[in-house]
C-alpha cells in the first residue's frame, strides 16, 4: 500500500478504445503526473493480412483490395500497385489515362488532408472544422462517385490505364470546384490559423529535427514541415509529374504547427495542379475528344484524337489469363502521408509471389514515442493527430 | 382514533415552506431540458447541419427522449469502484447547484430565498462542486477519471480567486452581499449597469465563469480527446444524468449571476418598464432576465464553437499571470470611482 501511494509513475493505457487515437491504436504510457515519460505503440489491431491475401489472388482480383490499405487515399495505392504491375509486365500507360489518374490523384490528396484537418482540430477541441472539411470533402467525393461510382473505394485504375473516361460535364465541375476551394481555405485559416490558442497548443509543440524525420524513415508533409526538400513529385516524377510545375511546400520549425501549415499549402498547390492538367490533359474535354475520335477514325499511333496517347487503356490485360513475366519490380509515389511503395515479386504464375506494402504512416507512429518524449500529457493529441496516422495503414 | 379532522390552513402550513423548493426543482429541469435543446440546435446551425429534428416537432422533444432513455439505462458499476462514494458523488454535484437556485433573484419577488448575505452564499456553494467532481474522479478507479478529477481541482482553485475578486468589486459598487440590493442599485436603464464602471471586472468575470461550468475552451476536467470523458467516464444511466443535469444548471445559473452583478438583472434596459400595472411588472422583469441570459448562454454556446481547448498548464498561468492581475486592477479602479462618487 506504502510502496503504491509512493510510486510516482502511472501506467496508462491509451486505446484501442479511445476517441483519438484514430482507430485502434494502442499506446502504453507511463507519466509522472501529467508528465509522459515513456510511450510504447502497440499495433495489428487492425490487420488483415493484405500482404499474404495477394499471394493466393490473381493480379486483378487484387486490385480492388489495395483500395482498402488506407481508405482515405484509394487512389494513391491503387496507382502504386498498378505502377508495380505495369512495370514488371512492361505494359505502357497512355497520357490520357496518366492525365486521368494524376487529376484524381491530387483530388484525392485534397480529400485526404480535409479530413485529417477536420480531425487534428477535433483533437485540439475545436468540433465545428470537422463538419466544415466535411463540406468541402463531400464535394469531391460527390465528384468521385460520378467518375467511378464509388465514394470511398473507387477501383478505378487498371493495369495500363484507367476504366473510364471523364463522364460529360466532369471537367466543368472539377473546375468550379477548384475556383470555389481556395476561398474556403481562406475560411479555415481565418478560424484557425492565428487563433491564439490554436497557437498555444501548436508552436514548438513536437518538434522533429531533419535528422531525427530522416532517421525514422519519415516522409510526406510530414518531413517536409523540418524544411527537409523531399517531395517525389518533384525529385523522381512518376506519372506525369514531370510535365507540370511542381512546388514542394516547405516549412521550416517541423512543430504541429507547420505540419498545419505544409498541409494547408498542399492543398492549394493541388489545386493548381489540378487546373494546371485539366489544361494540358491530351484529348481535353471528353465529349469534343468522342466527336473528333468518330470524325478521324484512322486509328494510327500518332495520331492527335485517337493515337495511343488519346485512350484510356494502352494495352487490355485478361484479367485470368494475365501473366507477368518472372521478375520484381518497385514503384514509388507520393501519397498525402509519404512514400507509398509497393514492391512486387512475380514468378510468372497468374499470382504475385509476394507484396510488399511500405506504407508512411508506419513511420510516423514509430517515431511519436520520440515526440512525446517528457511533454504534457495534453500534447500527446496535437501531436500524434498532426502526423496524420491513418491505422488501416500502418497495419495494412 | 387519531384526530384526522385537519384544518385547510394546517395543510397550508405544512406544505408552504415545499412549494419553492418544489418550484425550484420545476424549473431547474425545465431550464435545463430547453438549455440542452438549445445547444444542440444553435450548435448544429454553427456548423451547418440541422440539430435534432426527429421528436416532435421540429425536435422540440429531443430532450425528452434522451432524459427517458437515460432514466431507463442500467446502472453500470465496476467491481472495483468505491460504491458509496461513488453513488455520493453525482448528489454532492447536483445538490449545491439546486441551492443556488433558490438563491437567484429571477423577479423583484421571485427569490426563493433572500439572504443578506446572498452573493457570498453562492460562492460558497458553487465551489462544493468540486470535492464532488474529484469524488467522482477518484471513485470511479479509472486513471482518466482520476486526471480528470484532479485537472477539475485545480482549475476551480485557480480560477476561483480572479472570480470571486471580480465579484468584490461588486460589493464594493453596491455596498451590499444582497442580490436584490444589487440589482436594485442598477436599476436606471443601460447606462446605469455595473458593467461600465467594472467593465475588465465583467470580462474577467465571464472567462472565469465559462471554466467554472468546464465549458470549451476551459473543458479540460472532461476533454473528450485526452480523457475519454473525464470525471464521468465511468457513470451511467441516472447517476450520469445528474452530472449532466447539474453541469447545464450551473450553466444557466451562472449566466444569471453574469446578469445579475453585471448587467442589470431583472431590471428593464430602457429604464422604464413598458407595462405599469404591478402583476405585469413581474412578468416583464422575468422576461428582461430571461432575454439577457439566453444572450450570455448564446455567446457561451458560440464559444464553444470556435474555439479549441487550452492546454492545463496554459489554463493555470492564464489565470494566475493574466485574470488575478486583471481582477486586482479592476477592483482598484472601481474602488477609486466609488470613492470619487462619494465625496
Amino acid at each position: 500500500m506504502i510502496e503504491n501511494l509512493i510510486k510516482k509513475d502511472m501506467l496508462i493505457n491509451v486505446g484501442p478504445q479511445h476517441p483519438s487515437t484514430h482507430g485502434v491504436l494502442r499506446l502504453i504510457m507511463t507519466l509522472e503526473g501529467e508528465i509522459i515519460r515513456d510511450t510504447k505503440p502497440v499495433i495489428g489491431y487492425l490487420h488483415r493480412g493484405k500482404e499474404k491475401l495477394a499471394e493466393s489472388r490473381s493480379y486483378t482480383q487484387y486490385l480492388p483490395m489495395v483500395d482498402r490499405v488506407d481508405y482515405l487515399s484509394s487512389f494513391f495505392y491503387q496507382a502504386a500497385y498498378c505502377y508495380a504491375v505495369e512495370e514488371i509486365a512492361g505494359l505502357k500507360v497512355p497520357k490520357r489515362a496518366e492525365y486521368i489518374r494524376l487529376i484524381t490523384m491530387e483530388f484525392n490528396r485534397i480529400a485526404s488532408h480535409l479530413l485529417w484537418l477536420g480531425s487534428f482540430l477535433l483533437d485540439l477541441g475545436a468540433t465545428s472544422p470537422l463538419f466544415y472539411v466535411f463540406r468541402e470533402r463531400e464535394e469531391i467525393v460527390t465528384l468521385f462517385e460520378e467518375l467511378t461510382g464509388q465514394r470511398m473505394m473507387y477501383n478505378f485504375y487498371t493495369f495500363g490505364g484507367v476504366k473510364k473516361d471523364f463522364p460529360d460535364g466532369w471537367i466543368a465541375k472539377a473546375l468550379d470546384l477548384c475556383k470555389k476551394m481556395p476561398a474556403l481555405f481562406d475560411e479555415y485559416e481565418a478560424i484557425i490559423t492565428k487563433n491564439p490558442i490554436f497557437l498555444e497548443r501548436t508552436k514548438d509543440i513536437g518538434v522533429m529535427t531533419p535528422k531525427l524525420g530522416i532517421d525514422y524513415g519519415i516522409t510526406g508533409p510530414n518531413i517536409r514541415a523540418s524544411g527537409v526538400d523531399l517531395d517525389l513529385r518533384k525529385s523522381s516524377p512518376y506519372s506525369v509529374y514531370g510535365e507540370l510545375d511542381v512546388k514542394p511546400c516547405l516549412a521550416q520549425s517541423g512543430d504541429s504547427y507547420d505540419r498545419y501549415i505544409v498541409r494547408i499549402a498542399e492543398m492549394r498547390e493541388s489545386i493548381r495542379l489540378i487546373e494546371e492538367a485539366i489544361e494540358k490533359i491530351p484529348g481535353g474535354i471528353p465529349e469534343r475528344l468522342r466527336v473528333k475520335k468518330v470524325n478521324c477514325g484512322c486509328n494510327q499511333d500518332e495520331c492527335q484524337h485517337c493515337g495511343f496517347d488519346m485512350q484510356l487503356v494502352g494495352k487490355k490485360v485478361n484479367p485470368i489469363v494475365f501473366k507477368p513475366p518472372v521478375g520484381e519490380a518497385t514503384s514509388m509515389i507520393e501519397s498525402p502521408r509519404g512514400i507509398t511503395l509497393c514492391y512486387i515479386v512475380s514468378n510468372g504464375t497468374n499470382k504475385p509471389y509476394r507484396v510488399k506494402w511500405r506504407t508512411p504512416s508506419f513511420s510516423s507512429v514509430q517515431v511519436l514515442p520520440e515526440l512525446v518524449k517528457d511533454k504534457n500529457y495534453s500534447d500527446l493529441m496535437p501531436i500524434f493527430g498532426s502526423l496524420d496516422v491513418v491505422l488501416p495503414e500502418v497495419d495494412r | 382514533m387519531f384526530d384526522l379532522s385537519f384544518t385547510l390552513n394546517d395543510i397550508f402550513a405544512f406544505i408552504w415552506p415545499v412549494i419553492p423548493f418544489i418550484g425550484v426543482a420545476a424549473l431547474l429541469v425545465f431550464v435545463v431540458i430547453f438549455l440542452v435543446l438549445m445547444e444542440r440546435k444553435v450548435l448544429a446551425w454553427l456548423t451547418i447541419r440541422k440539430g435534432p429534428n426527429r421528436v416532435g416537432p421540429g425536435g422540440w422533444l429531443q430532450t425528452f427522449a434522451d432524459a427517458i432513455k437515460l432514466l431507463f439505462k442500467e446502472d453500470i458499476m465496476s467491481s472495483e469502484t468505491n460504491k458509496i462514494l461513488f453513488t455520493l458523488a453525482p448528489i454532492v454535484v447536483f445538490a449545491p447547484v439546486m441551492v443556488i437556485y433558490g438563491l437567484m433573484p429571477f423577479t423583484e419577488h421571485l427569490v426563493a430565498i433572500n439572504l443578506a448575505v446572498g452573493l457570498f452564499l453562492v460562492f460558497a456553494l458553487s465551489s462544493l462542486t468540486t470535492v464532488g467532481i474529484v469524488l467522482a474522479g477518484w471513485s470511479s478507479n479509472n486513471k482518466y477519471s482520476l486526471l480528470g478529477g484532479m485537472r477539475s481541482a485545480a482549475q476551480a482553485i485557480s480560477y476561483e480567486i480572479p472570480l470571486v475578486i471580480a465579484v468584490l468589486s461588486i460589493a464594493v459598487l453596491a455596498g451590499s452581499l444582497n442580490m436584490i440590493d444589487i440589482v436594485k442599485a442598477q436599476g436606471g436603464g443601460i447606462f446605469t449597469w455595473n458593467m461600465w464602471p467594472a467593465f475588465i471586472g465583467f470580462i474577467v468575470l465571464f472567462i472565469c465563469c465559462i471554466a467554472e461550468v468546464n465549458r470549451i475552451p476551459f473543458d479540460l476536467p472532461e476533454a473528450e480527446s485526452e480523457l475519454v470523458s473525464g470525471y464521468n467516464t465511468e457513470y451511467s444511466g441516472m447517476k450520469f444524468a445528474l452530472f449532466f443535469l447539474a453541469e447545464y444548471a450551473a450553466m444557466f445559473i451562472i449566466s444569471v449571476l453574469i446578469v445579475t452583478l453585471f448587467l442589470g438583472g431583472y431590471t428593464s434596459p430602457l429604464g422604464f418598464y413598458l407595462t405599469q400595472i404591478p402583476a405585469l411588472i413581474h412578468i416583464e422583469q422575468a422576461f428582461w432576465l430571461v432575454a439577457k441570459v439566453y444572450t450570455i448562454i448564446f455567446t457561451i454556446i458560440w464559444i464553444r464553437a470556435t474555439l479549441p481547448r487550452l492546454r492545463a498548464d496554459q489554463l493555470m498561468a492564464f489565470s494566475w499571470k493574466f485574470l488575478l492581475p486583471m481582477a486586482l486592477g479592476n477592483l482598484v479602479i472601481v474602488s477609486v470611482i466609488k470613492f470619487l462618487g462619494q465625496l
